[in-house]
């Protein structure tokens, strides 16, 4: 049989899902061809804000990766815009001379941001927010750092605003009408919403009406029609969108604002469909995913000939992707006759719902500072849920509510299998349970890994875990502990009290005796065991290196093309003449490509080949430098200040006692790495209350922190307690981390560790129980004896030698045959 | 036709749960060693990003990648679990104790 040839011009999300239930349904009935614009392949568009900020990379949203079109035998021209449609010949051409014929055609163009049309609008500088190149535009201004204007105070430019303020940068947020998102929300969360951004340090103006873009070469700021000037490095335009239809009204094809469709998604021409942003069907067009989604599902339908499939438009809900604010808005909230509104406000809370009825039905719902009952309103609006009987506590959500047929189980239990339950990335009721049943899944992470349901925006994580209560039952129980890794049931904190209980000294021995499912683990659960070893049995355990990461095991950084960093120990961050002439001579050795001061006060030489690390390391163990561990599970550094030494504010010798604590310290192994500071005074220039432990120094003596972190989550330190010597301070921060080398599961941070135990057991610990605190410290000294041995200068001398050299070189000619 | 095979090394050079580098005109080789003694190999790049997969930790019969983590079956090469991807692999023959690489296979493959 001759396949169907279907060409698709843009490589959007709604194609993408098209496509999925088309491969789905008849795997090979078509013979798929895609031109994208874009350089790369399909990626979730909702989570660029994520990676403007900084939460998310490129690799992260990727929907369909170069397998996919591989395996579904899909031609994909990337970076190929199609410049023609020929409704005659029935081909499409693009820019770069690439022709392909059709038998059916998809249009799915998407928008294009709308630029304002005031002077000074194509200057450089002015940039907008739509793909992931306008993403990279921003990045790169915003490492400059300096200051932005967004134009447009809507969800887009919302969350540009909040992603360019992540990224350092000082924003101004423009908005033409009186309130922000004025399309989504009332007034009054309106309000509280530029209040909530303010607090955020993003500016914020209202009725601002640009006259002029300022500026002669490039952009220096924005002029409003009242006489105000925003300075701006870079201005971002994200005024609306408009639907990208030049393409098909030169084919001839029916356009109003969008490409006009039937409800059956086919434009005036049978053989030719629009499909997403660009389509406008029932007089509307359309920017959210959800009936982009629809639309996509029933030109699959259309496609694999069910005639009846056709398109109506629904209500939509919006939710605000700005970490640390909480907006929700479903349906139609505009005043009407016969509309009535049910208010709730707490302003101490900072916390307002409003919900719009119209004969008894909800038809529209905003919710600020609480949103947890957002997708039930929502659902409530779809449903068209007579609500007279709950009306007196409906705005309370649905815990109040009472009586099962509201049981969210209930609900999700009704729903078919081919429901949607993750829109991010398309995986139905119907996936989700077979993954469950067949990969014999029992969390939420378990899901995400195989499906994908709430692995992106993660705002239907709810639903996925009603949905493996229902297909579990009482075997699903989230607060269970979590197991280790697939390869047993027992989880971390079980097996560290089992080693000890059992005198399990080996990874075999453990493997053994409690049980593991898998024949030699996993890699997960090997690099633990491994340290849960080494912690308990010092001196007895033998390391196994080939349970550990690959940084660990050869003592250097990997990167991302093969080679390593090398990081030697700076004690404090202080070196000589005699080190930075060794490394330099190192560097022009062995023409290492980059040279970089880290964050933690040392040097780090980049794109060293692995053979060469043992020469590398020979050269600056001669100079009397040692590993600085930058790869280790275990102490990182010690950042210091230069204290009594030279600054005029030191109350103490915050270097030397910097120092004094690495050489104490260096070498020990932990569940995670531990990075330290020590400040000379309070005005902290070591940044000591955001480290797993932080000295201040202050005239009386020494204030002990911990538990900062400033990674993934930024958290100020703990305080601890006081010390009054230097002598004190080493004992109570070797106990410190003696505890939590003891409790910590493999991979948790102090942070992470402090939150689960409780600062105040730790404190109580460590600092008011002087033989608990001793007992620590002697265990710590006793474990650093058999730990405070340089790896380097152990493989200059021949350890595993064999992971420096390859095994063989294999020297034969290609020959061309 | 006859394959033509080269003599990269004995097993025992391989360590065992571990893996060695063969250089070669077409890139590198993994050669990997298992619990039970088997030897298999394996292009030196994850499907993923291009991953030098002779850097990972060796499981069962497979290997997870030390870039990012992804679970290669040494066998078949195969991505498992929610990944998706191959590695190319590389038949080779065992003969007293040494490791034979077939290069005519990867030879073709280059070409």
């Amino acid at each position: 049989m001759q396949r169907s040839k279907l060409v698709i011009v843009g490589n959007g999300m709604a194609p993408g899902r098209a496509l999925e239930k088309l491969f789905e349904a008849a795997p090979g009935q078509f013979d798929v061809t895609i031109f994208n614009a874009e350089p790369r392949v399909n990626y979730d568009r909702i989570m660029l804000s994520p990676v403007l900020s900084g939460e998310k990379t490129y690799e992260d949203i990727v929907i369909h990766g170069d397998a996919w079109y591989l395996k579904n035998g899909v031609t994909l021209h990337k970076g190929a815009k199609v410049a023609k449609i020929d409704r005659a010949a029935r081909t499409v051409t693009s820019d770069n001379g690439i022709v392909a014929d059709y038998d059916q055609l998809i249009i799915a163009t998407g928008s294009s941001p709308i630029i304002i049309p005031v002077p000074g609008h194509a200057l450089p500088g002015v940039l907008t927010y739509r793909d992931l190149d306008d993403v990279h535009a921003m990045l790169v201004a915003a490492r400059a750092g300096g200051k932005a204007v967004v134009i447009g105070g809507g969800l887009l430019g919302l969350e540009a605003a909040a992603g360019l303020k992540a990224q350092g940068m000082q924003v101004t947020v423009l908005h033409l009408m009186p309130t922000l998102m004025e399309r989504q929300l009332d007034p009054a969360a309106g309000y509280l919403l530029e209040k909530a951004v303010e607090a955020r340090g993003v500016r914020v103006i209202c009725k601002a009406n640009t006259k002029e873009i300022v500026g002669s070469d490039r952009v220096t700021g924005v002029l409003l029609d009242d006489g105000t000037l925003c300075e701006a490095d870079i201005v971002v335009m994200a005024a609306g969108i408009r639907p990208s239809a030049a393409l098909a009204k030169a084919a001839g094809l029916d356009v109003n604002r969008g490409i006009v469709v039937t409800p059956d998604m086919r434009a005036s021409d049978p053989d030719i469909f629009a499909l997403g942003e660009c389509a406008e069907s029932h007089g509307q067009v359309f920017g959210l995913v959800a009936p982009l989604y629809e639309m996509a599902n029933v030109v699959a339908r259309q496609l694999l000939g069910e005639k009846d499939a056709a398109f109506e438009p629904k209500a939509t809900a919006t939710k605000l992707k700005v970490t640390g604010i909480d907006l929700y808005s479903a349906g139609d909230f505009a005043e009407a006759p016969g509309r009535e509104d049910i208010v709730l406000r707490d302003p101490a809370r900072g916390v307002y719902k409003r919900l719009v009825l119209e004969n008894d039905r909800v038809v529209g719902a905003v919710m600020y500072g609480e949103t947890g009952d957002g997708p039930w309103f929502f659902d409530l609006i779809k449903r068209q849920a007579d609500i007279a009987d709950m009306r007196e506590t409906l705005i309370f959500g649905q815990a109040y509510q009472g009586g099962s047929p509201l049981d969210p189980t209930a609900a999700v239990a009704a729903l078919p299998d081919d429901a949607e339950i993750c829109g991010c990335n398309g995986v139905c009721k119907g996936k989700i349970v077979a993954a469950i049943n067949e990969k014999g899944l029992t969390d939420l992470d378990g899901v995400r890994a195989h499906t994908k349901a709430s692995a992106s925006c993660g705002s239907c994580t709810g639903l996925v875990e009603q949905v493996l209560s229902l297909t579990l039952g009482d075997a699903y129980n989230p607060a269970a502990v979590q197991p280790m890794c697939a390869c047993t049931d027992l989880g971390h904190d079980d097996v560290r009290r089992l080693i000890r209980s059992m005198r399990l000294k080996s990874i075999p021995a453990i493997m053994q005796e409690l049980g593991w499912k898998s024949a030699g683990g996993c890699a997960k659960c090997r690099p633990a065991l491994n340290y849960y070893l080494v912690c308990d049995w010092p001196g007895e355990y033998r390391d196994d290196g080939k349970s550990r990461f690959i940084n660990e095991r050869i003592h250097a950084n990997i990167q991302k093309d093969g080679t390593y960093s090398v990081v030697p120990r700076m004690w404090g961050g202080v070196t000589s003449a005699r080190e930075l002439r060794a490394i330099a001579d190192v560097v022009e050795k062995f023409s290492i490509p980059t040279v970089k001061a880290t964050g933690g006060q040392r040097i780090d030489l980049l794109g060293v080949r692995k053979e060469d690390l043992p020469g590398v390391w020979a050269d600056l163990n001669k100079a009397g430098m040692i590993s600085g561990a930058a790869y280790a599970k275990g102490l990182r550094t010690v950042k210091t200040c230069v204290g009594t030494d030279w600054c005029r504010f030191g109350t103490q010798d915050s270097t030397g006692l910097g120092v004094a604590l690495e050489k104490f310290l260096w070498g020990s192994w932990t569940p995670a790495k531990v990075k330290m500071a020590v400040s000379g005074c309070p005005r902290n220039c070591s940044e000591s209350t955001c480290k797993d432990v932080g000295i201040i120094c202050v005239e009386s003596g020494y204030e002990i922190h911990f538990a900062g972190a400033a990674g993934l989550d930024i958290k100020p330190t703990d305080t601890l307690g006081h010390a009054k010597s230097e002598a004190e301070v080493i004992e109570i921060v070797a106990a410190l981390v003696q505890l939590y080398r003891e409790q910590g599961r493999y991979l948790e941070r102090i942070y992470k560790w402090a939150k689960r135990v409780g600062p105040d057991r730790i404190r109580a610990a460590v600092l008011s129980d002087p033989a608990r605190r001793k007992e620590l410290y002697d265990r710590f000294v006793l474990s650093q004896t058999f730990a405070q041995v340089d790896p380097w200068a152990e493989r200059v001398d021949g350890l595993d030698a064999h992971e420096f050299k390859p095994l063989a070189q294999v020297e034969m000619k290609i020959a061309a045959e | 036709m006859n394959e033509c095979y080269v003599d990269v090394g004995a097993v025992g050079d391989v360590p065992e749960r571990g893996s060695r580098i063969v250089r070669s005109e077409i890139g590198d080789i993994a050669v990997f060693r298992t619990t039970e003694g088997e030897i298999f190999a394996l292009r030196d790049r994850c499907p993923h990003k291009g991953g030098p997969l002779s850097q990972g930790i060796v499981h069962g019969k497979s290997v997870t990648c030390p870039l990012h983590n992804w679970v290669i079956s040494l066998k078949t090469g195969e991505a498992q679990g929610a990944d998706s991807g191959c590695a190319r692999t590389i038949a080779l023959k065992i003969e007293d104790g040494r490791i034979l690489l077939p290069l005519a296979a990867v030879r073709r493959e280059a070409a």
